[in-house]
């Protein structure tokens, strides 16, 4: 018999008619047809239904068929809200269920219904019975107490506040049925995560039970388990060892749930044991070959397992050391969010011994169909270069991105050329013998972060190229107009680079763009950064040579942008499996109402490196500071402009902004040099912190995430 | 935890509705519709808006979701979709639209059962179903359809009710016992075993012909038809376990299952990443490799294992592709199969892919049928039965139309598809398999070997 035939919308009136045709006890048949239909036309929101509550409420005190009865009380949990003097109706059959002798089901049946019923009366009177079938002798029915308890609190805090219903659940973590312990945990578990006041802790007693009774419960009563060990603080350092001993074996469970689980409980545990990899060494052989075998289920939990790889390698790479490289190569088929996803766990895994493997792999990858994997490729094999910083490695990058460079697929050449500025960069006088190849693809580049980067390259080499100042006169500054301020900063500076190396070419150049950059522009980064050089020039021009173009350039590093901040991977470690570890951001910037995790102190708790953070801070506050080149003041009058035409002070006034962050101005003169210096650099070493968005850090708006795994905490950009 | 589960068409209409948590509404389900469903864009299994999460995964022409308003373990959640998927299989035979349409009662019933207040709850199958029934069985059995209801009092009824009130203890028991998977009174006229071991091989050859990834994802499916409550004992030529228990266990395991050798190398496999059934014992394993259970009864899949070394290969694929100018792509390319000459390999299909301009092919293939399937851009050649150590090969030229298009053929991998009986890539073998239960009753043991192609790449 097939329910499709009550699958369609009905009009209220007529099933109502029906339903009083099929009254008397006689009837089940007829009844169960309506009222299918009626949970048919709810499913649709169907609104119209919420007028046979009346019907619905005489038929749940008639009848004793089970079906009929399941489904009017599906029908009063959706409805109950709208009709809640009507709902009252059913207050007597239900608690008369609740007492009933028979069967335990029917008994745990009406106890799960009256407590999902978010009305004051309902949740009053099931009050006394929940605390009745709390010790039923059923343990089914005390394990659906226990949940009825924290569904009512969710609906009233106060009134099970009031009663002494929570104090009771605490009683039940001793109860001998380990499928109601669980229960209880979960229950107590979900009323503290959304209590501000109230707080789970497990002593050593009550954790050392769960973990002897965790191995015979169902798979959802040990996760729930799992995740209450969290809650019990270790106080010696060797409980915490006989612990991940003891849940160790839980890695081999076919739940991907208890599996990561089982990972959390065990990244917590490490924080409580100093010499934890001595004393349990097989910890890490067991957690890679768990993660592993997560990487071959569904790809929904493969990629939640490679974002549980990410947030481990950073917070505590030991645990999962001997984890290889190759477990992590993409197979043809793979989803993009899982081939992306495994790039940056290639990337974060690569070191010199396996730098050959990688980097064939990574190339395989640039030449393939989808945009997004390819560019992220390039991106990988460009970073990896100044990751690793031996010198075989670096060559092995250069020499395959010069290998991609001559497929001369423009997204590919684009993205080679940002990568390879970056490793000129890094490593200067070693790999120059590119720029003549990369000067090639010239009309390739439409992208304005490529384009940028090729400016750069141009106007750094400016006296190697021997064109240089027709490559940027004819291919750059022929669009000036046209170009994103990003690419017009990386111009100015290239034009002064070469008027400095090259003074008779650019002669004609610099006027001209210093022009454009002062006068005609709305950017104040633009026309703040063209006043700076057009005053360097005018008043000590072979001071501007140390600045724009020294010698020695700062180098750049790569180490600090994938590190995340210690304490929000001290969170994150918390969370690990939850949908923060999906983000990799702050639960908190995800749920605003969760609750802020983090380790309780104890005697063996493993103090977390402060230092680190305070020289992150260090390093924000920098990066924050030089983002915003802080307008000095001077007194105009005193600029020595020369030849150039001074601006009018009435012009250039009113159009600065005030600073936000920027540093205090400081109005003597002498200081300029370093400045500028930090200002001519400035914008190559933010690009590269920009694209790891290391420094940027993890502030996204509520609706960024919206775009789902796009918008995910990247290492590669 | 869950707030919410729902299940969609393809075209976004709610099949099945069920909210767990307070602060949700029903029109939730258009959000899913708009941002999820009619977004061509979406590319992750998870989506957040504001707190509210959706997490889906597809069944046929199905969307599973699951909604959620906090920082849910995400694990849990998309377990408890597959688990949705399973049963909703098990019981209608495949889990669509059509079907959930048709049973949508039931599957409001089950999901009662599966999951309380966003938590789930139960989801054995063998428990679900002693009192969860489909119409048909119901109206079937006993008249009073489910037997625990009614208390008329008379006396026949009074009886029944006895009887109802003591079968419906022994299911909360089961579901609250140590072993929620198996009833205790199941009784079987015949009691044997069948066991299935299932290999598939992953493979991925460079274009220079090294090996860059191969490891076998096997398998252990089996299906237990046995009475009462039986402890299983299962022994694999795993390399640790044959250490302590060679003397022992060698002679009666010839004898037993009389196919221990007969194509596999004899000798140890190291077996890793090994999962198993929540019925094996875990911590027996962790201790001395010994994996002990109490099976479910039916079918199941009592572990899942990797290996990666020591493996025989099955076939050789040596590829020459070559791309004569912008007008030809000229294959030729062999297979070799490199496994004992008693066994046949069947099924077997080889995916050659040809660039997107590829107008006209002509092809010679010595063994099977080969086709050009311009819908999938590539060749498919058809082999059924290829035996161990012989060779085929396959001549081919694609003719290119001219193009405007920049991006070079992207080249992917030639795959391979296959299916090759009682032998192990591994080299694994069942050692034995013993059953204790209280009557001491006699089991047959039947065990089974496959071998199949799994994600067996060839780049060229």
């Amino acid at each position: 018999m097939s329910d499709l035939k009550f699958f369609t919308k009905g009009k209220a009136a007529e099933l109502r008619t029906e339903l009083q045709a099929a009254k008397g006890p006689k009837n089940v048949g007829k009844k169960k047809a309506v009222l299918k239909k009626i949970v048919a036309n709810m499913t649709m929101s169907n609104n119209e239904m919420i007028v046979l509550f009346e019907d619905i409420i005489d038929m749940i005190r008639s009848s004793n068929d089970l079906d009929v009865k399941k489904m009017c009380f599906l029908y009063l949990i959706t409805y109950c809200k709208a009709k809640p003097e009507l709902a009252t109706g059913a207050l007597d059959p239900l608690l008369d269920d609740a007492g009933s002798r028979e069967s335990p089901l029917i008994r745990a049946l009406a106890l799960k219904t009256l407590s999902s019923i978010p009305l004051e009366d309902f949740i009053r009177e099931g009050v006394e019975p929940t605390k009745r079938l709390l010790f039923d002798e059923d343990p089914y029915v005390r394990k659906t107490a226990c949940l009825a308890v924290a569904k009512m609190w969710s609906h009233d805090t106060k009134i099970v506040e009031h009663s002494d219903l929570i104090a009771l659940l605490n009683k039940l973590l001793n109860d001998g049925n380990p499928t109601v312990v669980a229960s209880a945990l979960a229950a107590l578990m979900d009323i503290t995560e959304k209590s501000s006041d109230l707080q789970l802790t497990l002593d050593h007693n009550h954790a050392s039970k769960i973990a002897t009774v965790l191995g015979e419960c169902s798979e959802w009563s040990q996760i729930s388990m799992l995740q209450a060990l969290l809650c019990w603080t270790p106080q010696t350092a060797l409980e915490a060892e006989r612990m991940v001993e003891r849940v160790l074996p839980r890695l081999q469970h076919s739940n991907a749930a208890v599996v990561l689980g089982t990972v959390r409980l065990i990244v917590y545990l490490a924080n409580y044991s100093q010499n934890l990899l001595e004393h349990v060494p097989q910890i890490p052989t067991k957690l890679s070959s768990a993660m592993v075998n997560l990487i071959s289920r569904q790809p929904e939990l493969q990629y939640l397992a490679l974002r549980n790889c990410i947030l481990i390698l950073q917070s505590k790479p030991q645990l999962l050391q001997g984890l290889s490289v190759k477990a992590f190569f993409c197979k043809y088929n793979d989803p993009i969010y899982i081939k992306t996803t495994k790039l940056e766990l290639i990337y974060l895994l690569a070191n010199d011994s396996n730098i050959g493997v990688v980097l064939r792999e990574l190339r395989e990858y640039a030449t393939e169909i989808d945009v997004q994997v390819v560019r992220k490729s390039v991106r990988a094999i460009g970073k990896l270069a100044l990751k690793l910083e031996s010198a075989t490695a670096a060559k092995a990058s250069v020499d395959t991105l010069m290998y991609l460079v001559e497929t001369r697929v423009s997204y590919i050449v684009q993205e080679a050329i940002v990568a390879l500025k970056n490793i000129l960069r890094r490593y200067p006088g070693r790999f120059e013998g590119v720029i003549g190849e990369l000067c090639e693809h010239l009309d390739a580049l439409d992208e304005p972060e490529a384009r940028e980067a090729m400016v750069w390259i141009v106007g750094q080499y400016a006296d190697r190229i021997d064109d240089s100042h027709l490559i940027l006169e004819q291919h750059f500054l022929s669009t000036w107009h046209d170009e994103p301020v990003n690419v017009q900063l990386a111009l100015l500076t290239a034009t002064v680079k070469l008027f400095i190396l090259r003074p008779t070419r650019g002669q004609a150049m610099v006027p001209k763009v210093l022009k454009w950059a002062t006068e005609e522009t709305d950017n104040p980064d633009l026309r703040d950064r063209g006043y700076m050089y057009w005053r360097l020039l005018s008043s000590d021009p072979s001071a501007a040579r140390d600045i724009v173009h020294p010698d020695k350039m700062p180098l750049i590093h790569v180490e600090d942008e994938a590190i995340m901040d210690p304490r929000v991977l001290e969170e994150l470690e918390l969370g690990i499996g939850t949908l923060a570890s999906i983000y990799l951001k702050p639960v908190r910037h995800v749920f605003r109402l969760a609750k802020p995790r983090k380790l309780t102190p104890s005697p063996c708790l493993i103090p977390r490196k402060d230092s680190d953070v305070d020289e992150l801070k260090q390093l924000a506050e920098q990066a924050e500071k030089s983002k915003q080149p802080a307008p000095s003041m001077p007194d105009i009058a005193s600029l020595n402009l020369g030849t150039l035409q001074s601006p009018s002070l009435a012009q250039y006034t009113p159009l600065i902004p005030t600073p936000t962050t920027g540093t205090p101005t400081t109005p003597s003169f002498p200081q300029m040099p370093q400045r500028s210096n930090s200002v001519a650099v400035h914008h190559q070493s933010q690009q590269l912190l920009d694209d790891g968005s290391g420094s940027q850090g993890y502030f996204v708006t509520q609706n960024g995430i919206a775009q789902g795994s796009q918008n995910t905490q990247n290492l590669l950009w | 935890m869950i707030s919410a589960i729902l299940l969609y068409n393809q075209k976004g209409e709610v099949l099945i509705s069920r909210l767990y948590r307070d602060g949700l509404r029903r029109s939730i389900a258009d959000v899913f519709r708009i941002q999820v469903i009619s977004n061509p864009e979406v590319r992750s299994p998870i989506l957040t808006i504001g707190s509210t999460s959706f997490m889906h995964c597809k069944s046929e022409d199905m969307y599973v979701v699951a909604v959620n308003r906090s920082n849910v373990d995400a694990g849990m959640v998309f377990e408890f979709l597959y688990k949705i998927v399973a049963l909703g299989k098990s019981y209608f035979g495949s889990f669509n639209e059509q079907s959930v349409k048709e049973n949508f009662t039931l599957v409001y019933e089950l999901l009662d059962e599966m999951i309380d207040f966003g938590l789930p709850q139960n989801t054995e199958m063998d428990m679900l179903k002693q009192y969860i029934q489909t119409e048909a069985k119901r109206s079937g059995s006993e008249s009073g359809s489910s037997a625990v209801s009614v208390s008329v009092p008379d006396a026949l009824s009074r009886s029944k009710s006895m009887k109802a009130l003591k079968r419906s203890k022994t299911i909360t028991s089961q579901i609250t016992g140590a072993t929620p998977w198996r009833r205790d009174n199941v009784k079987h006229h015949r009691n044997e075993m069948f066991v299935d071991v299932v290999e598939k091989v992953n493979l991925l050859i460079s274009p220079t012909g090294s090996v860059l990834v191969a490891n076998v994802d096997g398998t252990i499916h089996m299906k237990s038809q046995l009475s009462g409550v039986p402890e299983c004992t299962f022994g694999l030529n795993d390399t640790l376990r044959l250490d302590q228990e060679h003397d022992e266990d060698d002679p009666r395991s010839s004898k037993r299952g009389g196919r221990r050798g007969s194509t596999a190398p004899t000798g140890s496999v190291g077996l890793q990443d090994c999962v198993f059934h929540p019925c094996v014992k875990l911590n027996n394993f962790d201790h001395d490799r010994s994996i002990n259970f109490v099976p479910p009864d039916g079918e199941f899949e009592l572990m899942h294992y990797k290996c990666v070394e020591n493996l025989s290969i099955p076939f050789k694929v040596v590829p020459s592709v070559q791309i004569v100018g912008k007008s030809r792509v000229e294959y030729d390319i062999v297979i070799k199969a490199n496994f004992p000459k008693q066994q046949t390999a069947t099924n077997v299909v080889i995916n050659i892919p040809t660039p997107r301009n590829a107008a006209k092919t002509t092809i010679n293939a010595s063994n099977g049928k080969a086709k050009y399937d311009s819908s999938t851009n590539q060749i498919v050649w058809k082999v059924s039965r290829i035996s161990g150590g012989s060779e085929i090969s396959l001549r081919a030229t694609a003719e290119l139309t001219f193009t405007t298009e920049k991006t070079p053929w992207n080249k992917p991998p030639i795959s391979m598809d296959f299916e090759i009986t009682m032998i192990t890539c591994s080299g694994l073998v069942v050692r034995y398999l013993k059953v204790f239960e209280k009557s001491n009753y006699n089991t047959v043991k039947w065990v089974r070997y496959l071998m199949k192609g799994g994600s067996y790449e060839i780049r060229f």
